[in-house]
């Protein structure tokens, strides 16, 4: 069984960042790490193959050098191949172009099953994964928290709002994106790390992967036109004694719920 | 291309007695306000097997008409929804479609935008219609930012709201704005005119392409964390296992729904159903009370729509203060007490 596991290297702000109202936030800003929700789409995509008794796991990402750290976190624990696919121009890019260059790379890949994490922590929109699915008229299952094999079919647990669960069988090829705690995580061992800092990683571009710039802006779903420090006001605080703060808590639960 | 388009959905799914999800009347209220500041007709659409039964619960002011478009199967099936909003989508031309940042929403729409070459952003926090169309507040960079979006060269742009957001109205004002109550329901009044109703026949069967063998609904007991009106919700702060059963009376008596923070599910001492956050539930009840809870990022970006929030932390330091409208330093347990004996 071919698998294709798309991960992202999230972005997280540094302190002290001082916004001057334009659209990106410079480079030396940020540090990066591995999408948490990504080592359980690697996990599941490892343990398909592993049933299926043979196959192919490719890791891939859109992003810069910093996401290789991504790309040989999925070395380090099984995958067969790593491939990064980058243009500057990607750089704050939005899920719909994103999926639009993993469409090019899928349809050149071809696996048989597409897993991403439900989300990645930085942008949170949840999307690229569906995104990518409708772009290659994929059958999809979102939010995923349980995955196995059933013959030529998959049988999938997918998470709704309230604490639901629903099991879905769906034939292949399937792309699912895939929820935290849907299975744990292998740990990679101190010798696959090492042999994974050693793998080649396969760089490409949209360029080569056939997607003209045009058809790229195209495809982008929304623009940043600035990003914004939140107002967050601070709570107003309740001082004295437990029995002071239960006092008013429960005066303004009180006043909140008849409101 | 004018007009906003709502997907209403209804709570327990079509064909449930329940009505509609209280966050599909903040999406007509965001639609609404959308509409007076230009962008045009306010239509909601639901999609389901009941769903012309539903049809007169939309009935609501600014609402200008109710489309029904009935599908096969009783319940949610992705790819037929998918199928049926792009039909809408064709025969209807919005401008704007706003959908609930539901579970339900998350397995179809950003499909739709995609094929579609449509405008999109998930998780959007309020949006309001300027001179070039829609405008889009959301998180960015796991909440520590607002981004603000524009959709330029699309005639169609699909909005996925989060509960709790406000409805549209501030405008594209400052930061500020971002961070308003959260619109109220709207209280017909009996002077608005009714909306027409009109049933959309769309050819959806064999376009299913997965099989429901199952439903589990969460164990019983578990209040619906995301439909909660009053949340307790307890984290690291409790310190251990132990500590659980007991704010789980807490709630009981104060008439609260339990939830908790990720460490907690985590540590294996609560359920991932009742779990608040990123990788959790997304909640905006109309109380949160915040029991021992630091205020991750991951957790932040599941509560903030909330309309109040109470927190009691004993680090003055906590992030939980910078969200909360009122907060206590003290030991949480040393205030659960005070409050067990209060709801006795």
């Amino acid at each position: 069984m071919k698998v294709l596991v798309a991960v992202k290297q999230v972005a997280r702000l540094r302190d002290g960042l001082v916004l001057d109202g334009s659209a990106v936030v410079p480079d030396e800003a940020l540090e990066w790490a591995p999408n948490e929700w990504d080592a359980f789409a690697l996990e599941a995509a490892l343990r398909l193959r592993e049933d299926a008794g043979g196959g192919e796991v490719v890791v891939a990402t859109v992003g810069g050098e910093e996401a290789e750290e991504s790309l040989r976190a999925g070395l380090a624990m099984g995958t067969d191949r790593a491939v990064r696919v980058w243009d500057p121009s990607l750089r704050g890019a939005d899920p719909l172009a994103i999926a639009a260059v993993l469409a090019k790379l899928a349809a050149a890949e071809q696996p048989e099953v597409i897993l991403c994490g439900a989300q990645a922590a930085d942008a949170a929109n949840a999307a690229t994964g569906l995104a990518l699915a409708g772009l290659l008229d994929l059958a999809h299952v979102t939010v995923v928290n349980a995955v196995e094999r059933d013959g030529s079919a998959l049988v999938v647990g997918r998470e709704l709002d309230g604490g639901a669960v629903e099991t879905l069988r769906v034939s292949l090829p399937v792309l699912l994106t895939i929820q935290t705690g849907a299975n744990r995580p292998r740990r990679a061992n101190l010798r696959a790390i090492k042999q994974a800092r050693e793998q080649p990683i396969e760089t490409l571009t949209p360029a080569v992967l056939g997607l003209g710039e045009q058809e790229l802006a195209a495809a982008a779903g929304a623009r940043t036109v600035r990003l914004l420090e939140p107002v967050r006001e601070r709570a107003t605080m309740i001082d004295g004694p437990a029995s002071a703060i239960a006092a008013r808590i429960a005066e303004i639960v009180a006043a909140e719920l008849q409101a | 291309m004018s007009g906003v388009l709502v997907l209403a959905e209804l709570a327990g799914g079509a064909g449930s007695p329940l009505g509609l999800r209280p966050s599909s009347l903040e999406l007509i209220d965001a639609g609404r306000a959308l509409g007076e500041q230009g962008a045009g007709a306010l239509t909601v659409a639901l999609i389901g097997a009941a769903a012309d039964a539903h049809a007169d619960a939309l009935q609501l002011p600014g609402v200008a008409e109710i489309v029904t478009v009935s599908t096969p199967d009783e319940h949610f099936e992705a790819h037929v929804s998918q199928a049926a909003l792009e039909e809408l989508i064709r025969e209807r031309r919005p401008a704007v479609v706003l959908a609930g940042h539901t579970s339900d929403s998350l397995a179809f729409v950003a499909a739709v935008a995609a094929r579609g070459r449509h405008g999109f952003a998930g998780d959007v926090t309020s949006v309001s219609w300027g001179e070039h169309g829609v405008l889009a507040r959301r998180g960015a960079y796991g909440e520590r930012l607002l981004a603000e979006l524009d959709f330029p060269g699309k005639s169609t742009v699909l909005l996925q709201l989060r509960a709790g957001a406000p409805a549209a109205g501030a405008g594209s004002g400052d930061a500020g704005s971002a961070g308003a109550t959260p619109g109220g329901v709207g209280v017909a009044s009996a002077a608005s005119a009714a909306a027409t109703v009109s049933r959309l026949e769309i050819d959806l069967e064999g376009t299913a392409r997965t099989e429901r063998l199952e439903l589990r609904e969460p164990p019983a007991g578990g209040a619906d964390v995301a439909e909660a009106d009053f949340l307790l919700s307890i984290g690291r702060g409790v310190g251990s296992a132990d500590g659980v059963p007991r704010l789980q009376r807490l709630a009981e008596r104060m008439g609260a729904a339990l939830s908790v923070s990720g460490p907690l599910v985590e540590a294996g001492w609560a359920p991932r159903g009742l779990k608040v956050g990123q990788s959790g539930r997304t909640v905006a009840p109309r109380v949160y009370l915040a029991l021992g809870i630091s205020g991750a990022a991951q957790h932040l970006a599941g509560m903030s729509g909330s309309r109040t929030i109470i927190a009691v932390n004993c680090d003055a330091g906590a992030r939980i203060f910078d969200v909360a409208d009122h907060g206590a330093v003290a030991d949480l347990f040393e205030v659960a007490d005070e409050l067990e004996r209060l709801f006795a």
